[in-house]
């Protein structure tokens, strides 16, 4: 096994989509360079594994399987970890309520490190760019200023009063507007998002992504919506989502180093990039060097 | 030998054809990537393949032309220098700082493009290169050891010459191995003299290289592979990675050569300032240099370049006949080939590159910063409209780089007041969303386009002008202490007396040039204390970073100011 920090070691991470995994049947993956195998037992509960000799769709008795890593759901997706990870998965509360339409968004193989696209999922400069006329376009290029904390007792980085003008920023948007984003980074290797809701001005609609990070070089983005939006279908939802992540892909691939480097002066930063700054520091104190190039010294 | 990351020989890295227009090639040596790319002006740039922003590979990016453009956050880097011109995050005061990517040395020649890790050796043409024409091959890429690969391409020919820098002579092919990394090498022939039949030639060559190739991949295979080299990244310097709030105090100075001075119009000299070697330092649009002048003043020209045009510096001077003091000076006394100081270039008049429309308005020498903006606007193809007004009589300077333009330029021509007035109006139009208007003239003109801006809808974020007189007010009523740090000297400022007098009082020489707070001369590191700016040379952010000041017009808002002086 590749040294992996002892905080990386007791995380959840999260490995494949709940409804994804057909009970008894095998799904093979990756997580933290290590193959393991993921099944549900006849009452949808899943089992993760490290695998052995199993091979992707074997069907398997999953009563069989004895050594068995710990596991959780959680907002549609399944958890586990190679140490002793805590009692509860990071809060996302909006999950729960009533009439939200929440649903997974589907896995993509990115060939960088998990904490590359979480810097990217933070990051709003690059949507006129990158995301050119949906979630943003020139002339609208400017980030104003925001705000900036690592909150102590609840241990995420939180932006706040994050602003930007998009020509569509969600499935249902018709034209262009300023929406507010609030980002909170409540997990090394995940990232949720709060954005103003074309439908309903008093709630936001969120979004999170949660990188499996596969090796120290690759991951895979699962990512989840949970919307108040009445009137785009699922397949239209998913498919915006996968939009977005389609475009971001070849920019991530082609950053070098493929690892976070978390010394100051590896990059060049912006004022735009405060909630960067903020996460590789929060990374760096934790202690977290898997998939990112520590600081020296 | 085993390769070093430092090798400092020359090796070519790819063939001028693969630099075709506005594309960028990704080059590789000795375990670098490389981003290659051609600017119109013929100039070749071998760039470390990645943006200094984020890392993101520059092959990737968008070959402009003078600039090449970032695909991720639209970060502008000039050609030649690599400076980085733009950054659209905060198109307000971006650049603050100098900002470079990393850049290697470059050749062209014989169809060949060259560069090393470093500029310890100079470019050295190969034994017999010159008086050929040469006919550069088909590259072929070999997954073997550089070293090996000479060694096969030295046993194709028994009396073949080994040649310094990977090389050898083989009848009329010359063969270089380009070291791509310790386990990688790619072979460029040049044949010598155009054959009578090339597509044919280059066939039995491809043929026979391809040969080559398939033997000594076998043959690595059956060798353990070397490591890899592994790229050093090299961290950017300490003030380039703190957050960049703040812009540091210049006050040096390079030297430059007067190329060329010529008559551009009536009353309008212009001066051309060539580096004395390689290039000058990036500048953007709008951007002015202090030229330090023969009788020791210091004068403001903003520079009438182009993007990426830094082999030298264009600047228009008035020749005012009743003018006095620094402009009669350029204009009488110096001449061809005289040599003139001048400060790095600093903008206080920066152009938004996202706008939808942009109305440049210029009136008689107010054209320079404007003529280069609207040379960068025409080269990123972006939406333009200059409005040139000139007097009667006076004919219109620097016409021909105006009518190179593509965009609408303008020329208005001896207009009485009122029309130039009513001109305006109409050359504005009513504000709309991402308009800016960027004005450069004498007051009455700057104060027009104020108005009449204002009046038809225009924010004041989007009216843009530059001072080089200092019109406000400047309040002197306060009292304090300066303590000079470097002077030991601690100094009591009255109201109605400057720091600047009072530092003369005390003994001690310290520039000076417009005394109103225009022209940066006497730009002082502030140490501590609140300060009370009144000029208006520097931008926001520099004000707001509270670290420097001019001593001619600025005051303390604290009880004492410490300087470094
Ligand atoms: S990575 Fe190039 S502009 Fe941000």
């Amino acid at each position: 096994m590749p040294n992996i920090d002892p905080l990386t070691r007791d995380l959840w991470q999260v490995v494949a989509a709940t409804d994804e995994i057909t009970p008894g049947v095998v799904e093979t993956t990756i997580l933290l360079d290590t193959p393991i195998a993921i099944t549900r037992d006849s009452t949808g509960a899943p089992i993760v594994w490290r695998r052995t000799d199993e091979e992707q769709g074997d069907e398997i008795n999953p009563a069989s399987i004895a050594e068995r890593l710990p596991v959780t759901s959680g907002y549609g997706y399944i958890w586990t970890s190679f140490g002793n990870p805590p009692a509860e998965l990071f809060p996302i509360p909006e999950y729960a309520e009533a009439d939200r339409v929440n649903m997974s968004c589907g896995s993509i193989g990115i060939h960088v490190s998990a904490p590359r696209a979480v810097e990217n999922f933070l990051d709003m400069g690059h949507f006129p760019y990158v995301h050119t006329d949906i979630l943003g376009a020139e002339p609208h290029t400017e980030v104003k200023e925001y705000d900036v904390e690592v909150s102590e007792e609840r241990d995420e980085v939180l932006a706040t009063r994050c602003r930007f003008i998009q020509p569509r920023a969600a499935k249902s948007a018709t034209s262009a507007m300023e929406v507010e984003y609030v980002y909170r980074v409540p997990h090394p290797f995940c990232s949720v998002l709060y954005k103003s809701c074309p439908e309903d001005e008093s709630r936001r609609d969120v979004i999170a992504i949660f990188l499996q990070p596969m090796t120290e070089e690759r991951c895979r983005a699962h990512l989840l919506q949970s919307m108040i939006d009445s009137t785009s279908t699922i397949t239209d939802l998913r498919r915006f989502q996968q939009t977005i992540f389609g475009q971001d892909k070849p920019i991530l691939e082609n950053q070098f180093p493929k690892r976070l480097p978390l010394d100051p002066r590896s990059e060049t930063p912006i004022r735009a990039d405060k909630s960067a700054i903020a996460y590789r520091r929060w990374l760096s104190q934790k202690g977290i060097t898997y998939g990112v190039i520590p600081a020296a010294g | 030998m085993t390769f070093t990351l430092s090798d400092p020989t020359w090796y070519p890295i790819a063939s001028s054809e693969d630099l075709p227009f506005r594309h960028v090639y990704q080059g590789q040596l000795l375990g670098r990537e490389l981003a290659v790319w051609r600017a119109d002006d013929g100039n070749v740039n071998v760039w470390e393949n990645r943006c200094l922003h984020r890392g993101v590979r520059l092959s990737i990016g968008i070959n402009e032309g003078a600039e090449l453009k970032c695909q991720y956050h639209g970060w502008r880097y000039a050609n030649r220098s690599a400076g980085c011109t733009y950054i659209p995050a905060h198109p307000a005061d971006a650049p603050a700082r100098r900002i470079q990517n990393r850049t290697y040395p470059v050749r062209e020649a014989y169809g060949l493009i060259w560069s090393a890790a470093n500029d310890e050796q100079p470019f050295r043409p190969f034994p017999g290169a010159e008086d050929k024409d040469w006919l550069p091959l088909r590259p072929m890429p070999v997954n073997a050891e550089p070293e090996d690969v000479l060694a096969a391409l030295a046993r194709l020919d028994q009396y073949a010459d080994i040649l310094p820098g990977l090389s050898i002579r083989s009848g009329n092919v010359i063969w270089f191995v380009q070291p791509v990394d310790a386990g990688r090498a790619v072979i460029r022939g040049l044949l010598a003299d155009q054959p009578a039949e090339p597509l044919a030639e280059l066939r039995r060559y491809n043929e026979l290289l391809t040969g080559l190739r398939d033997r000594l991949e076998r043959a690595a295979t059956r060798k353990p592979a070397p490591a890899p080299l592994q790229p050093i990244f090299e961290k950017v310097s300490a003030d380039l990675a703190t957050m960049p709030e703040i812009a540091i105090p210049r006050g040096n100075t390079m030297t430059v050569v007067v190329k060329r001075k010529w008559q551009s119009a009536d009353g309008v000299i212009g001066f051309e300032l060539a580096a004395r070697q390689g290039h000058l330092p990036t500048f953007q649009p709008g951007a002015h240099i202090d030229v330090h002048l023969p009788n020791g003043m210091t004068r403001q020209y903003s520079i009438t370049n182009g993007p990426g045009d830094l082999m030298s510096y264009v600047i228009g001077v008035k020749a005012e006949s009743a003018g006095k003091g620094g402009s009669k000076v350029l204009v009488e006394t110096v001449r061809e080939g005289d040599l003139l100081a001048i400060s790095e270039p600093r903008n206080n008049f920066p152009l938004r590159r996202d706008a939808t429309r942009t109305v440049l308005i210029a009136g008689g020498i107010g054209i320079t910063p404007l003529l280069s903006m609207a040379r960068f606007l025409d080269k990123s193809s972006l939406p333009y409209e200059l409005h040139y007004f000139v007097r009667s009589g006076e004919q219109a300077a620097f016409r021909d780089q105006l009518e190179a333009l593509h965009g609408k330029v303008i020329i208005h021509q001896g207009l009485p007041r009122d029309e130039i007035a009513a001109t305006i109006a109409t050359s504005l139009g009513e504000w709309s969303m991402a308009q800016h208007v960027y004005v450069c003239g004498p007051s009455a003109m700057l104060e027009s386009v104020r108005a009449t801006a204002a009046a038809q809808g225009w924010p004041d974020e989007a009216i843009h002008f530059e001072y080089f007189k200092n019109d406000k007010v400047i309040d002197n009523s306060s009292s304090f202490e300066i303590e000079l740090a470097r002077s030991a000297m601690t100094l009591h400022v009255p109201a109605g007396k400057t720091i600047l007098e009072i530092m003369r009082e005390a003994g001690l020489t310290v520039p000076s040039s417009c005394e109103q707070g225009a022209c940066g001369t006497c730009l002082t590191t502030v140490i501590e204390g609140e300060i009370d700016h009144q000029d208006v040379y520097l931008n926001n952010s520099e004000k707001a970073s509270n670290a420097c000041m001019m001593t001619c017009v600025s005051r303390a808002k604290s009880a004492r100011l410490v300087l470094d002086i």
